[in-house]
């Protein structure tokens, strides 16, 4: 499955503070995070990002709290994936249980720019710069970790071990 | 070769003699923790996931700290939908509003977490407890919703790093300081996914509030857990536990073997360290207080999950005993449990805080999420003992956070200004 979009790009140690603004924590249902998505980092972003965009950021998105709602929110804006050199570690095993697609790439984050449309290959972890024509890599998940992501999050996994276990 | 303490927890945990870093397990959860937040989504989820039964309702802990006492209508909605679901499936450690407090603090007091086991939360400072000696995580609330379902957990083994402390602490240094300076040194990312594990001769003159400090802002750092070894102080602390008392739970204590390998090991020198604050806006923009420029303040936050134990309580009050809070500036001081506010009233803490002029709060989070109950306006600058200083945590986007000590935040309170209790 290829993922397209243009990429909207910003720096390191994106909190989920500003991804999800704790003012809003008491939201859990799609439609209502989506509003909030990024608000206190760039507050523009929902009304200029489209369907399928992407966001590029530098190291360590995602730090801080463990909210779910993050990513969630992320997701429900309908930004196809997230590319970073790294992530913190809860907002990574929160994208993967929500089956939502993250890549690390530090490739990716010191050659893209914002508006470059990007095309990134699921399977192979791929990612394609069109407007530069450029290529990178992204380090592929364990295993473990692609079976979930391959079920759609922890949910199909979890479902799955219900039924195995009866 | 051999093992660490957390490795040796996890491999107890999954059934193996031996787990290495980078493998992935899934391991038997002793606790599963969420707060009214993380709780309100792991319920949507498991119902969604047409979970009927949670694995044993003696495992699971909700504590509803966040916007409690309810702040609007909305947070009361939420509470609600997170009581009911306790009472629907006989939680064993519900514990109501007024007889709680913050998560970490309640789960350590009451023993409901012991050594060598596993404890996750639905919080990312689920770190605290780790203090224990029990391997202790924060996770999302999916993880939590399947830990309901299944009582497990899919870990990777995080490599450790190991922090070796050698030395006495100085005057009005405690572990706040400690870790506030290893966080500079390896940077907010620089634990990342791995196992801090404290340790050094240097740890024996810690009490329990600096290292439940400690390793709560372990998470600052990136780490998945922050631990310590089991030593007399901690035993003390765990028998003096509700549960213990009235159960007497078996426990086992683990500690890392000699030839345990660590990705990367530390040592510091705490006889060097002084008090350190973090400035605008990350916990790893650490500078010493003497470096720090005295800028005036508007507002003083003392205690939370980070620092309301009751060491701290009393570091607090030493420093505004006789004195008044400077004219200009509110303090609040929110112990982290309902027990530790008890104990501070009984020891006259409560009193020396009201005299002076702060509020004595009841324990909740309200303040160092920027939630209720002392929410900073636009551009005002304050001094927390709380954990996190990003944009907008404790407020107005354009507020200031200044992250340090209590006798520190104790002392900029009186002075109206970032100031050091040598100061006074
Ligand atoms: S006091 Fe602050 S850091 Fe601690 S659990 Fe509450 S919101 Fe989180």
């Amino acid at each position: 499955m290829l993922l397209k979009g243009k990429v909207w790009k910003y720096g390191e140690n994106i909190n989920t503070d500003v991804i999800l603004p704790g003012r809003w924590c008491h939201l859990y249902l799609e439609e209502d995070l989506a509003k909030h998505c990024l608000e206190d980092l760039d507050p523009d972003f929902v009304k200029k990002a489209s369907p399928g965009d992407i966001i590029v950021a530098g190291k360590n998105f995602g730090c801080g709290s463990s909210r779910e709602i993050a990513p969630l929110a992320i997701k429900a804006a309908k930004v196809s994936c997230v590319i970073a050199p790294s992530f913190a570690r809860i907002f990574y095993r929160n994208a993967i249980n929500l089956g939502f697609p993250i890549f690390e790439s530090d490739e990716c984050y010191q050659k893209a720019e914002t508006g470059d449309i990007l095309e990134v290959d699921i399977a192979t972890g791929v990612i394609a710069n069109l407007t530069k024509n450029q290529k990178y890599s992204s380090t592929p998940f364990p295993e473990f970790m692609r079976m979930i992501i391959q079920k759609g999050g922890l949910k199909g996994y979890v479902l799955e071990r219900m039924k195995n276990k009866t | 070769m051999g093992m660490t303490i957390t490795e040796k927890i996890l491999a107890s945990h999954c059934g193996k003699s031996k787990v290495t870093p980078g493998e992935i397990i899934n391991a038997k959860v002793d606790l599963a923790m969420a707060n009214e937040l993380s709780a309100q989504l792991a319920i949507k989820e498991f119902d969604d996931w047409g979970m009927s039964k949670i694995f044993d309702s003696n495992k699971v802990a909700l504590i509803p700290d966040h916007f409690t006492p309810n702040k609007d209508i909305t947070s009361a909605n939420i509470a609600k939908k997170v009581r009911e679901f306790a009472w629907k499936h006989n939680i064993k450690f519900y514990i109501e509003q007024g007889r709680a407090g913050i998560e970490h603090a309640v789960m350590a007091e009451r023993g409901m977490i012991l050594p060598g086991e596993v404890l996750i939360g639905g919080d990312s400072h689920s770190t605290t407890c780790g203090a224990m000696g029990c391997f202790a995580a924060g996770v999302g609330s999916s993880d939590i919703a399947y830990a309901w379902a299944v009582g497990e957990i899919w870990l990777k083994v995080p490599s450790s790093m190991k922090i070796i402390l050698k030395g006495k602490l100085k005057n009005w240094v405690s572990g706040k300081d400690i870790i506030l300076h290893i966080i500079k040194e390896i940077s907010v990312d620089g634990a990342t996914y791995m196992a801090m594990e404290f340790t050094g001769s240097g740890v024996s003159q810690l009490n329990m509030a600096d290292r439940f400090t400690m390793s709560n802002m372990s998470t600052e750092a990136g780490a998945k857990n922050g631990i310590f070894s089991v030593d007399d102080e901690t035993l003390q602390y765990v028998r003096n536990t509700e549960r213990y008392k009235l159960e007497k739970p078996e426990f086992k204590i683990y500690e890392s073997d000699f030839d345990a390998k660590y990705e990367i090991e530390k040592e510091y020198d705490m006889s060097v360290i002084e008090p350190q604050v973090a400035c605008p806006f990350s916990p790893g923009n650490v500078k010493p207080l003497s470096d720090v420029e005295k800028l005036p303040i508007d507002a003083v936050i003392i205690g939370t999950c980070t620092n309301g134990w009751i060491e701290d309580m009393r570091r607090a009050a030493a420093i505004f005993k006789g004195r008044k809070v400077h004219p200009k500036v509110r303090v609040i001081v929110i112990p982290g449990s309902t027990l530790i506010q008890k104990q501070a009233i009984q020891e006259g803490l409560a009193e020396i805080f009201i005299e002076s002029g702060c509020v004595f709060s009841t324990s909740t989070c309200g303040p160092c999420i920027g939630g209720h109950m002392g929410v900073l306006a636009e551009k005002e600058r304050c001094v927390s003992t709380t954990n996190r200083n990003f944009v907008g945590r404790m407020g107005h986007p354009s507020s200031e956070v200044y992250l340090a000590n209590p006798a520190v935040a104790a002392a900029s309170a009186i002075l109206g200004r970032i100031a050091s209790p040598e100061e006074l």
